[in-house]
């Protein structure tokens, strides 16, 4: 006979009710957080959003006209932060995974750089970028190149660009070494006792497969970038320029920034409520749409 | 009598070594086989590799370095000295023009002021209104998303609260900024209408990803054998929850609220734009608080390269950059403390 403590049992079950309703509320609020943020967004940008405000430079004091440049000049930044930051991203996470032997102290300071470098503030990075890109290699280089004349050593998309790669050089690496780790060792040594050399191994066998996991790292890496303005307020964002970029060492519009400037400094507050919502729709748009291809990549790696 | 299933001897030293260090068949030569070499091209290309990973040390090197490097003009530069001293900064001062000693931020004025403690519990204050939304909220998410949310409603959540980390912390300023700040002053009647609380508040939605993730890990990471026992001596599911997944992870949530709590610290742009910027210094939530970050982000733009006000904000910025690495080794540490422990049993 089996003695059923009944008590015992309404106990249990009131527990667990309790801990599903906490935990979900928590859940709910986050989502409830959500909605709010996304809906106040797409209610308040309709009025403006339009393939004019898309595509045209601001006019009227940028109460008029649209956000193109803004929209150009994040694209090339954030492109030029690719070519810089996915190479050395994916080199450090193959050394790491495939080169490096796993309990070697230089390993581990490697290791613990890249955890560290992912935990360092934005706003820090925008000092660094300053301080050692602006000042210092372009100061450098106009004191070389230019006989002191100022070309290199003022803020510009390419210092903007190697500084936003530094930020999002750990999201590569993570992300590439994920991937990595996902493929069975066995592979490796099948490979091994063929006689491929190491180089062979890494190059065409692990590669090709760890490509889905350098795409979504990659593509994380865009989103960040593309959101992030505390690293480039000093490292070459602008808030309005007559003219688009011509080249590196040119200022750029960026959608962050001119969210920033024009909330926080704008003299006339209800003219420019309805550009700023459309603005930040925009660039949610782009952060989202990136972020949603990283987790379909994501997915589609898992099921494979 | 060897047992059944052992590494046959000759093997048994590269079954033991780490699968990186087994020799390369390549270069040991097989009777009948011709010994193959790499084109020239692979050895440079290889080198590349190694190199290219030392990018991520010289970088942690170098932002130390030139923080360092721009901050030093502060001990070493005699004019400088001048107009900021330690104790200045650190302690109250009595000023030209107070009645009592203070410690007042105050860069721009005929006598300009760099004392710390209004920026210092600035930050103090909005980073722990956030942390108190963001630590709870994180970790009960966590545990309903392990624990409660099955198939369907675990593929759409988890994105979903990703989503939530990939809002760009401008834009969650903006929307502390124009909606919420009023929605609050509404709700509450603050004075100041930008304050703590409000980028507390939205400093929480940028937090919570970082702690709910980490949390989700380090709850993952228990056996399920822990959860088995647990459940053949009887315990209700709450029971297993509350005392014997929660103790077990603790430390990685632990380190989850350490790391949330240095990004809290760090960030910049949500606290810019949504906490008043008034250097004040008092322990009302409902005020308007300055925070470091904030204070580096709004007023680097104006200042003169290698003046005093220079010097104190790289200073700055080299104290949140120790804070958040300090922050970070300990919260690695403990998660893989709890890696080993786990293990070890």
């Amino acid at each position: 006979m089996v003695i059923v403590d009944k008590s015992r049992q309404i106990r249990a079950k009131i527990g667990d009710v309790a801990m599903v309703v906490a935990t979900l509320s928590a859940v709910l609020l986050l989502l409830l957080a959500l909605g709010l943020l996304l809906g106040d967004v797409a209610i308040h940008a309709r009025e403006k959003l339009s393939w004019t405000f898309i595509s045209q430079p601001p006019s009227d004091g940028m109460m008029a006209g649209g956000i193109f440049p803004a929209i150009l000049g994040t694209a090339m930044l954030v492109i030029l932060m690719t070519a810089v930051s996915v190479p050395i991203g994916v080199a450090t996470a193959i050394y790491l995974h495939e080169y490096a032997r796993a309990d070697a102290l230089w390993t581990r300071a490697l290791r613990m750089a890249v955890q560290n470098l992912a935990g360092v503030p934005s706003i820090v990075f925008g000092l660094f970028g300053l301080g050692f890109f602006v000042q210092f290699v372009g100061g450098g280089m106009d004191h070389v190149l230019h006989s002191d004349k100022l070309v290199w050593g003022q803020p510009g998309l390419l210092w903007a660009a190697l500084t936003l790669a530094t930020l999002t050089l750990p999201t590569t690496i993570v992300a590439t070494e994920e991937a990595l780790r996902q493929i069975p060792s066995a592979q490796r040594e099948a490979a091994y006792a063929l006689a491929t050399s190491r180089f062979e191994v890494v190059f065409r066998l692990l590669v090709p497969q760890a490509m889905p996991g350098i795409l979504t790292g990659g593509i994380l890496a865009v989103s960040r970038g593309a959101g992030e303005v505390a690293p480039i307020l000093f490292t070459g964002a602008a808030y309005f320029l007559p003219e688009l970029p011509k080249g590196l060492d040119s200022q750029f519009m960026h959608l962050g920034y001119h969210v920033y400037v024009m909330a926080t400094q704008s003299a006339d507050v209800d003219a420019s409520t309805p550009i700023l919502y459309a603005t930040v729709a925009v660039l949610l748009t782009l952060t989202f749409t990136l972020n949603l291809a990283a987790v379909i990549v994501r997915a589609r790696m898992r099921r494979a | 009598m060897p047992t059944p299933n052992a590494i046959p001897m000759p093997l048994q030293h590269i079954a033991s070594q780490p699968r990186r260090d087994l020799p390369q068949p390549a270069q040991i030569p097989v009777r009948g086989l011709p010994i193959r070499q790499p084109p020239s091209w692979h050895a440079p290309l290889e080198w590349l590799v190694r190199g290219l990973a030392m990018v991520a040390i010289l970088a942690i090197v170098l932002i130390f370095a030139f923080l360092v490097k721009s901050a030093l003009p502060m001990f070493t530069t005699e004019e400088i000295r001048k107009e900021v001293t330690q104790a200045q900064m650190w302690f109250a001062t009595l000023w030209p023009g107070y009645d009592a000693p203070e410690n007042v931020w105050q860069p721009v004025s005929d006598v300009p002021k760099y004392g710390l403690w209004p920026l210092l519990t600035g930050t103090l204050k909005s980073t722990l209104v956030s942390m108190a939304i963001a630590a709870p909220l994180g970790v009960a998410a966590a545990v309903f998303v392990a624990f409660y949310a099955r198939g369907r409603t675990r593929e759409i959540l988890k994105p979903a609260l990703e989503l939530l980390a990939g809002i760009p912390s401008v834009v969650l300023g903006f929307f502390a900024l124009i909606s919420l700040a009023t929605w609050l002053q509404d709700t509450f009647g603050f004075d100041s209408r930008l304050n703590a609380l409000v980028s507390g508040v939205a400093l929480s939605l940028a937090i919570v990803p970082v702690v709910f993730t980490i949390s989700e890990e380090a709850i993952g990471a228990v056996p399920l054998t822990y959860v088995e026992a647990s459940t053949a001596l009887g315990a209700a599911k709450w029971q297993t929850i509350l005392k014997v997944v929660l103790p077990t992870a603790a430390p990685g949530i632990a380190s989850a609220i350490a790391l949330g709590f240095g990004r809290a610290v760090g960030e910049t742009m949500i606290v810019l734009m949504a906490s008043g910027n008034a250097a004040i210094t008092s322990w009302n939530p409902a005020d308007s608080v300055r925070t470091l970050s904030a204070t580096v982000a709004s007023e680097l733009g104006e200042v003169v390269f290698g003046s005093a006000h220079y010097a104190v904000l790289f200073y700055l910025g080299l104290l949140l950059f120790i804070f958040t690495t300090l922050l970070n080794v300990l919260g690695g540490r403990v998660i893989d403390a709890q890696k080993a422990k786990v293990k070890s049993r």
